[in-house]
């Protein structure tokens, strides 16, 4: 499917992509002396790079969770405000992804290329939303590169969860959430939903919330769920990682409703799989319709695709007359998934059930 | 059909019988007629619906779709039904989306070559939840854990009337059962059953506990042996005959040898048996002539059907079923009488003389096809359902062997957080065959336990499965076991459960294959 390799001033190495005249990566993927990050999540925000060039809003989150590690010298930019390295100009434009997320557009020598990072362009009140930048060279993610993704409004997903903790205010509702972004945007929208009690939080996800809270998105009342008694979380919204909901941490709550809120829950194995009573359909990601839109509006003659489900995305890239290759970058992960447990199940003979 | 869209959106999901309860009562409770009577009938497996195949449904989304993403798509979703339902593009949305019940009388009314048009236009005006539900729906598998019995008992919510006597009503309506709803909510009397050829509720037998033996004064019951056949019901009216299964199936047309030459006017309980004119054959026998829709001449010679009655509801037009056990049993001693016939016969009352030979008796049964004894009250009258106290069952003590654990899967709902259902295998060879798999028969306790162990043990993970260390014994208790060709082992169990967790003994010293396959009726060394 990949058009021939060219040679272009960006490129993709084992470390990254890597900007040749600029003498920096994006999102490395291992350690390196110059990066450029586009947003906090573990997979494009690692530990251990020397200087760091990113959003205010990233560079915090990349210190919230490594500390001293998250690199030694930082360039914390606005969105809109230019830098250069060597002769390449960057400017870090919104992605709507999470918190300080960025796109990052290059321009070298009259050519501009825009590296989206993870982006999506349905609406989120936790960050700002994606803006459009026409370029020659448009990077793109396409964790949900797939026509069957197309995501359901975020608020009306929220009002299933609403309605099913009316009906059942005898169980708690279990929400597994990703720590950065989507829990945090699933508090901000049930807030937004007139849902005003206090909302529990599992350890793992109360760092971020109060970090997303100092800079300024209002949560409401958030509380940790460590410590309280069974009977005081009957009726409550708990939020989780993905991967307690199948813990032994999940035992302590009364008779749970497993809600997971991710892009995957549109497929029903995969809510199966994951044990989702209530799956909820919502994503940081871009779906299907959000990618192709996107390919359209940049106007770029090429389409390199980074991570996801490529095939299809550059298919529907070429049969649009325009360019098109999957990276196949190292080191992506489908962020909604990190701890899914996906292989075939081997044959069990058993009774007949 | 949105709304029915979103209950089964709703059950794929549900953890547990209470919840899926709740939800179709709730639905049962907000939809209009008809379309909640189709509703009910498709969840009960009741609904005969012109099927359309999938070779038709790829055809339609390669007419909407790119034929190469539809490809991806497709290997990606893995289901033919979901994938076009998520994959059809949305058209601007109409203002009505179709009734259940208009794309019910639709699919009847059509001609073939028109389906395929129907279904689309359907498709467009349907949401992805909406177009999922239709395809499951005409292409004939919901598969969404909902059993008729389940359905049946959501209706009871919408009045105040029981199981049993929902149960006996619904075998005499057909879709959208709008008598049974008027009757439900209060609208009409009962529908009436006198003519139906209908099936009517058992009445089932409590198991008998060490302590019951201590309570009961064994003078107020009769004793019968209990027949390894399949529980039927047989249904004689207007000179026809139906057969039910013990969930109200209509199994007749799998046993034409039966039922051709009966006469009479009668509802008759009894047991289903491989009945040769040297004897009775056993489960296994019986086993063939299960579950097959039709059956061949050669098998009606190989494996001829009896019934061995053992109660009469209905004598012509008089309902026994408020008569007492002793004066039942004397009306269908008179009924077997007048109607005789070389494929019935009476199961025989066994005399009582005391907990101690009984007890011999059971452990001991005179025929293989016997796995044990009935008590029943000779003062019961019969009721449907499993009332406490009148009849009891007393099996035939289970076979226990010892196996290992191999894998362990998470459970459902108040368990899906702990590793409760467990494959465990016999020993061939020096390796592990999966013989089984038990999900219950330990006490929460000891679930936790098993759970700390499989999390410890992990040696391997598929999905929501994982493989342990093959180290701990189980011991298993089950009711039969049989040769079945679709298990790796060759043996399939019966009704296996956890009968303890052998802490103390090593792998090696649990149970051969072997000596499972010496349990199978008919190998050498059974008894």
């Amino acid at each position: 499917m990949a058009i021939t390799e060219r040679t272009s001033w960006l490129e993709p190495r084992p470390g990254g992509l890597y900007c040749i005249p600029g003498d920096f990566y994006i999102d490395p993927s291992r350690a390196a002396d110059r990066a450029v990050i586009t947003h906090g999540h573990a997979d494009h925000a690692r530990p251990g790079n020397n200087h760091v060039l990113a959003t205010h809003e990233t560079v915090a989150i990349a210190e919230a969770r490594y500390g001293s590690a998250a690199g030694r010298s930082f360039q914390r930019v606005k969105y809109g405000e230019v830098t250069h390295m060597n002769d390449v100009s960057i400017r870090l434009v919104s992605a709507g992804h999470v918190l300080g997320s960025a796109q990052v557009v290059l321009e070298h020598q009259g050519q501009r290329i825009v590296v989206s990072g993870d982006y999506k362009r349905s609406r989120d009140p936790t960050c700002a939303p994606f803006e459009v930048v026409t370029c020659d060279i448009f990077i793109t993610e396409a964790t949900f590169g797939l026509p069957v993704f197309r995501h359901p409004v975020a608020a009306d997903e929220v009002a299933r969860l609403l309605a099913s903790v009316a009906a059942t205010p005898d169980r708690c509702h279990l929400v597994g959430v990703y720590a950065l972004g989507k829990a945090q945007r699933v508090i901000a929208l049930l807030r937004e939903a007139g849902y005003s009690d206090t909302i529990y939080l599992h350890g793992a996800l109360q760092k971020l919330c109060s970090l997303y809270q100092r800079l300024g998105v209002d949560l409401g009342d958030l509380a940790p769920v460590a410590g309280l008694p069974k009977q005081a979380l009957t009726g409550r919204i708990i939020m989780c990682p993905p991967s307690s909901l199948a813990d032994r941490w999940s035992q302590r709550m009364p008779s749970p409703v497993t809600a997971v809120a991710s892009g995957w829950m549109r497929v029903r194995a995969r809510a199966r799989q994951r044990g989702a009573e209530l799956p909820l359909i919502i994503s940081d990601h871009a779906d299907w319709d959000e990618l192709t839109a996107t390919i359209r509006d940049v106007q770029a003659g090429e389409i390199w695709v980074t991570h996801g489900r490529e095939d299809a995305l550059v298919h529907y890239a070429q049969s649009l007359g325009l360019e098109a290759r999957a990276l196949s970058l190292v080191g992506r992960e489908d962020e909604d998934d990190q701890d899914a447990e996906v292989a075939a199940a081997p044959e069990v003979a058993g009774a007949d059930d | 059909m949105q709304a029915f869209g979103e209950l089964l959106d709703r059950l794929s999901t549900a953890p547990g019988r209470n919840v899926r309860l709740d939800l179709i009562a709730a639905y049962l409770q907000a939809a209009p007629d008809p379309d909640r009577g189709y509703a009910l009938a498709a969840l009960a497996g009741d609904l005969s619906l012109r099927t359309a195949k999938p070779a038709m449904i790829r055809e339609l989304a390669a007419t909407r779709a790119d034929p190469d993403l539809f490809r991806m798509s497709y290997d990606y979703v893995g289901d033919l039904a979901e994938t076009v339902a998520l994959l059809w593009p949305a058209e601007f949305r109409v203002n009505a989306t179709p009734r259940l019940s208009e794309i019910i009388h639709a699919m009847e009314s059509a001609r073939r070559v028109e389906v395929p048009d129907l279904v689309a236009a359907w498709l467009d005006r349907l949401d992805a939840t909406g177009r999922w539900a239709l395809l499951k729906l005409i292409t004939g598998g919901l598969r969404v854990g909902v059993s008729g019995r389940l359905a049946r008992t959501a209706l009871t919510r919408l009045g105040d009337v029981g199981l049993a006597e929902v149960e006996e009503v619904w075998h005499a309506v057909e879709a959208p059962y709008a008598p049974l709803f008027d009757w439900l909510e209060g609208r009409a009397e009962k529908p009436s059953l006198t003519d139906a050829l209908t099936f009517r509720p058992l009445m089932l037998a409590h198991p008998l506990e060490v302590s019951d033996q201590e309570r009961l004064d064994l003078s107020d019951y009769r004793a019968e042996w209990k027949w390894d056949g399949i529980r039927v019901q047989l249904v004689l009216r207007c000179g026809q005959a139906r057969l039910f299964s013990r969930t109200g199936d209509d199994i007749s047309r799998a046993f034409p040898d039966l039922l051709s030459d009966l006469t009479g006017d009668a509802v008759l309980d009894g047991e289903l048996l491989v009945m040769r004119p040297d004897g009775i054959g056993t489960f296994n026998d019986l086993q063939q002539r299960l579950n097959r829709k039709t059956v061949t001449a050669k098998l009606q010679t190989e494996q001829p059907v009896g019934l061995r009655l053992y109660d009469i509801l209905i004598d012509g037009d008089r309902d026994c079923r408020d008569l007492a056990f002793d004066d039942r049993r004397q009306v269908l001693e008179n009924w077997a009488a007048r109607h005789p016939s070389p494929r019935i016969d009476l199961s025989p009352r066994v005399p009582l003389s005391g907990w101690e030979e009984m007890q011999q008796a059971r452990m001991d049964p005179p025929h293989p096809a016997i796995e044990g004894l009935m008590l029943k009250r000779g003062d019961s009258t019969y009721h449907a359902g499993r009332p406490r106290g009148l009849w009891f069952k007393w099996k035939r003590d289970p076979h226990r062997v010892d196996c290992v654990m191999m894998y362990a899967q998470r459970g459902h709902g108040k368990r899906s957080s702990l590793y409760s259902d467990f494959t465990f295998g016999a020993w061939r060879d020096g390796e592990l065959v999966p013989v089984g798999k038990a999900y219950f028969g330990f006490t929460d306790a000891e679930l936790k336990e098993l759970d700390r162990f499989v999390r410890t043990n992990t040696v391997e993970r598929y999905g929501p499965v994982r493989a342990v260390n093959q180290t701990l014994v189980l011991e298993v208790a089950f009711d039969g076991i049989n040769r079945s060709r679709r298990h790796k082992s060759g043996v399939a169990m019966r009704f296996p459960r956890i009968a303890r967790i052998r802490w103390d003994k090593p792998a090696n010293e649990a149970d051969d294959l072997e000596t499972l396959e010496r349990l199978i009726p008919g190998s050498f060394g059974d008894g």
